[in-house]
C-alpha cells in the first residue's frame, strides 16, 4: 500500500520515539532511578506501530506488561507516561500504577495489564462497544498469553459473538525465560486462531510494512462484520525480559545479531530510502526531534511533583 | 546448623524431599527455564532462585516447567496428588491466584471433604507474595485473609529460615493441601538452620520476645517490623510479646491468648487491608475469649483499604511500619478508661 510522505514520517517518528523512549529506560533504570519491574518493548515498535496506525481514538487497544510501545503508539501522552514510569503524581495514571499499568482512556488506551492473558477478554467487551461504534477492539498479546485459557476463553467469545475483535499474538519467541518452542503447543498461534474459527494470518513483524498491510486487510474484515480475526507477528525483543534480567536462555551471540539483522528501524530506513520514498537527512531530523523529547520528558519526570501520603486514599470509593 | 537464606532453604528442602520421596514432583512456570531456548534448560531455576539444579538432578518429569497457565498448573498439580504423586506447585506471584481460584477454592480445598473423607490430596502451593518492591498493584499482594477464609486449606507464611525448613518439610509431607506463602522481601534473609530431618507441627507460634506489656501478633515481613518496633519500645520501658503465628491455619489461638491474658493489651500487625483480614479475626477471637483480660482497645496497624500502589513514596505510606507499629503501642499504653 501507497503512504504518503507524511505518513512515513509519522511512523517512524513513532518507532523511533518507542525505541529511543525504551534505550533511554534502560539507561535510567541501571542508575537506579525507577522504581519496579519495567519490561521494555525495543525491538518490537514495527509491531505496535504497524497496527496502531489504522487506528482513531475510538478504536480500542489493550497492552500487556510490556506496554510501552502499544501506548505510544496508541497516542498516549509521552511525557506523562515517563512521569508514571518514574512515579510522579503528575503521571498519566498518578503514580498509582507504573510501568506496567499505563492506561489512557481518551485514547482508546485499555490499559497496559500485569497479569498475563487478562486483555483479551477486557477487549471483547471493547468490541461489543465497538460494533456499535463501527470501530474495533485490539487486543495485544505475547506468545506466553497465547496458551491462558482466558485468551481462548476470549477468542471462542468473540467468534460467537461475531465481535470485530483483531487478537494481535507478538512471537518474540520468549515467554520470560521459556522458549515459544516449548510452551506452545500448536504449530503455530495462527493455527491455533483458525481453530477457533476466525481469519488468522501470520506477518513479518520487524518490517513496519508487512503488518501494516496485514492489519489494513483484518480491520476492514472485522468492520463488514465478518468477526474476529487474528495475526501472528514474528518479531524480537532487543532488552531481557525484564531489566535485570540475565538471560541465560539467549543463544551465543543472539542479541548481537537480532539488533543486527532483525531491527525494524533499521529495516524501514532502507527500504524507505531505498525506494527514494524519504531523504536519510528527513529520517535523521525526525532522529534529533525524538531524541530532544525523550531528553525533555525525563529531564521533567526527574523534577515533578512526587506523590504524598494523602494521595494514597485518592481515588477509593470510601477510606478505612 | 548451618546459615543460610530463606531462598536456598526452600530449595534445599525440596531437594531434601525429592530425594526422600520419589512420588513427589513440582509444576511451575520457569522453574527449570530456558526450555525450547537457545541457551538450553535450566537456565534460570526459578524467578526466585527456588529450584535451580532440581531438573538437572530430578529429570523432565519430575521438575515440570509449564506455559503460562495457572488454573492447568494447580489442576494438574491437583489431579496428580489425587492419583498417588504428591506434588509441589508454583504460582509466581501469589496476585495470580485470581487465574486459579476455582482450582484452589472449589476444587483442592474441597476434595476430603465433599467425597466423604475418602480421598487425600498432598499438594503444596508455594506462592511468593508481598509488598515492598514496588511491583505495583497487581504483584504486590497478600491473599492469606482470603485463603485462610476457606475451609480445607492449611496456610503457612515462616519469617526464618529455620521455620522456611521445618514448616515446608511438613508441607511437603502432609496429606492434605497446604498454601504455602513466602515473602518476597525476605527471600534473602539470612539465619541458622537445623541439619538433618527438621520438622515444625502447624499451629504453634513462635515466641519471637518476652514482654508484659503489650502482645504482638504478626506474620511474614511484619514480624521483622514489630521485632524493630519492639528494640524502640524496650528503650521506653514497654515489654513487648511477639507471637509470629507461622500458620493461620490451624492457628495457635493456645499462645495468643495465654499472651493477652498476660499483657492485657493486644496489637495486630498484618499486610492485608483492615477489613474482613486476619487482624480482624484474630481481634474477633481474643474480644471474645480474653475480654475480662483487655485493659485497652485491640489495636491494628495495617494497611489502608485500597489496593498496594506503585510509587516508593504511596507505597511506603501505604505499608505498616516499625514507627506506626511504635505509634500504636504508645497509645496503648496511654490508654485509660473514661
Ligand atoms: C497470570 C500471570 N502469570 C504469570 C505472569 C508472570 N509473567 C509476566 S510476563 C510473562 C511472560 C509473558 O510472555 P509473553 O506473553 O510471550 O510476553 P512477552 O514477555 O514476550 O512480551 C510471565 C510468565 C504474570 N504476570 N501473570
Ligand atoms: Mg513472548
Amino acid at each position: 500500500m501507497q503512504l504518503s510522505r507524511e505518513a512515513l514520517i509519522r511512523a517512524y517518528r513513532q518507532m523511533k520515539t518507542i525505541r529511543l523512549f525504551e534505550e533511554r529506560l534502560h539507561d535510567e533504570i541501571a542508575l537506579g532511578e525507577i522504581a519496579g519491574f519495567t519490561h521494555l518493548y525495543a525491538g518490537q515498535e514495527a509491531c505496535a506501530v504497524g497496527v496502531c496506525e489504522h487506528l482513531g481514538p475510538t478504536d480500542y487497544i489493550i497492552s500487556t506488561h510490556r506496554g510501552h510501545g502499544h501506548c505510544i503508539a496508541k497516542g498516549c501522552d509521552v511525557m506523562a507516561m515517563m512521569k508514571e514510569i518514574y512515579g510522579s503524581r503528575d503521571g498519566l495514571c498518578k503514580g498509582k500504577g507504573g510501568s506496567m499499568h499505563i492506561a489512557d482512556m481518551n485514547v482508546g488506551m485499555l490499559g497496559a495489564n500485569g497479569i498475563v492473558g487478562a486483555g483479551a477478554p477486557i477487549a471483547v467487551g471493547a468490541g461489543i462497544t465497538a460494533k456499535s461504534n463501527g470501530t474495533v477492539s485490539i487486543a495485544f498479546s505475547g506468545d506466553g498469553a497465547c496458551n491462558q485459557g482466558t485468551t481462548f476463553e476470549a477468542m471462542n467469545m468473540a467468534v460467537v459473538l461475531k465481535l470485530p475483535v483483531i487478537f494481535v499474538f507478538e512471537n518474540n519467541h520468549y515467554s520470560e525465560h521459556t522458549g515459544e518452542a516449548y510452551a506452545v503447543g500448536a504449530e503455530s498461534m495462527t493455527a491455533r486462531s483458525a481453530a477457533f474459527g476466525m481469519k488468522a494470518i501470520k506477518a513479518n513483524g520487524i518490517d513496519f510494512f508487512s503488518v501494516y498491510d496485514a492489519m489494513r486487510e483484518l480491520i476492514d474484515y472485522c468492520k463488514a462484520g465478518n468477526g474476529p480475526a487474528s495475526i501472528e507477528l514474528d518479531c524480537e525483543r532487543f532488552y531481557g525480559h525484564f531489566e535485570g534480567d540475565p538471560q541465560r536462555y539467549r543463544g551465543p551471540g543472539e542479541l548481537d545479531r537480532i539488533r543486527e539483522e532483525r531491527d525494524c528501524l533499521k529495516t524501514f530506513r532502507t527500504r524507505v530510502t531505498e525506494a527514494k520514498l524519504l531523504e536519510g537527512a528527513e529520517l535523521d531530523r525526525v532522529d534529533v526531534e525524538v531524541a530532544d523529547l525523550i531528553d525533555r520528558a525525563v529531564g521533567e519526570a526527574k523534577l515533578a511533583d512526587r506523590p504524598t501520603p494523602q494521595d494514597v486514599l485518592q481515588d477509593v470509593y470510601i477510606s478505612y | 546448623m548451618a546459615i543460610k537464606m530463606i531462598r536456598d532453604v526452600i530449595r534445599d528442602t525440596i531437594d531434601d524431599e525429592m530425594a526422600r520421596d520419589d512420588r513427589l514432583i513440582m509444576l511451575g512456570e520457569d522453574i527449570v527455564g530456558g526450555n525450547g531456548a537457545p541457551g538450553g534448560p535450566e537456565a534460570i531455576g526459578g524467578i526466585w532462585g527456588t529450584s535451580g539444579g532440581l531438573w538437572a538432578k530430578y529429570g523432565a518429569d519430575r521438575v515440570i516447567d509449564t506455559p503460562i497457565s495457572e488454573s492447568a498448573i494447580i489442576g494438574a498439580a491437583a489431579g496428580a496428588a489425587l492419583t498417588g504423586k504428591r506434588a509441589i506447585a508454583e504460582i509466581m506471584f501469589a496476585d495470580f491466584i485470581g487465574v486459579c481460584m476455582d482450582q484452589i477454592w472449589n476444587q483442592v480445598a474441597k476434595f476430603r471433604y465433599m467425597f466423604g473423607g475418602k480421598t487425600s490430596c498432598p499438594l503444596v502451593i508455594r506462592m511468593p507474595y508481598g509488598a515492598g518492591f514496588n511491583a505495583a498493584p497487581q504483584h504486590s499482594q497478600v491473599i492469606h485473609q482470603f485463603v485462610t477464609a476457606m475451609p480445607g486449606l492449611k496456610v503457612v507464611m515462616p519469617s526464618t529460615p529455620a521455620d522456611a525448613k521445618g514448616l515446608l518439610t511438613q508441607a511437603i509431607r502432609d496429606d492434605d493441601p497446604v498454601i504455602f506463602l513466602e515473602h518476597k522481601a525476605l527471600y534473602g534473609v539470612k539465619g541458622e538452620v537445623p541439619d538433618g530431618d527438621y520438622i515444625i507441627p502447624f499451629g504453634h507460634a513462635r515466641h519471637v520476645t518476652q514482654g508484659d506489656d503489650i502482645t504482638i501478633l504478626a506474620t511474614g515481613m511484619m514480624v521483622g517490623f514489630a521485632e524493630n518496633a519492639a528494640a524502640q519500645l524496650a528503650q521506653d520501658g514497654i515489654g513487648c510479646d511477639i507471637l509470629d503465628l507461622r500458620t493461620t491455619s490451624p492457628l495457635d489461638e493456645e499462645a495468643i491468648l495465654d499472651s493477652v491474658e498476660r499483657t492485657g493489651r493486644l496489637l495486630i500487625v498484618d499486610e492485608a487491608p483492615p477489613r474482613c483480614s486476619f487482624a480482624t479475626d484474630l481481634s474477633a477471637l481474643v474480644a471474645q475469649k480474653a475480654f475480662a483480660s483487655l485493659k485497652a482497645p485491640i489495636d491494628m496497624v495495617t494497611p489502608p483499604h485500597s489496593p498496594v500502589p506503585f510509587a516508593r513514596e504511596l507505597e511506603s505510606a501505604y505499608l505498616p511500619s516499625p514507627d506506626k507499629i511504635v505509634a500504636s503501642a504508645v497509645k496503648l499504653m496511654s490508654y485509660r478508661r473514661g
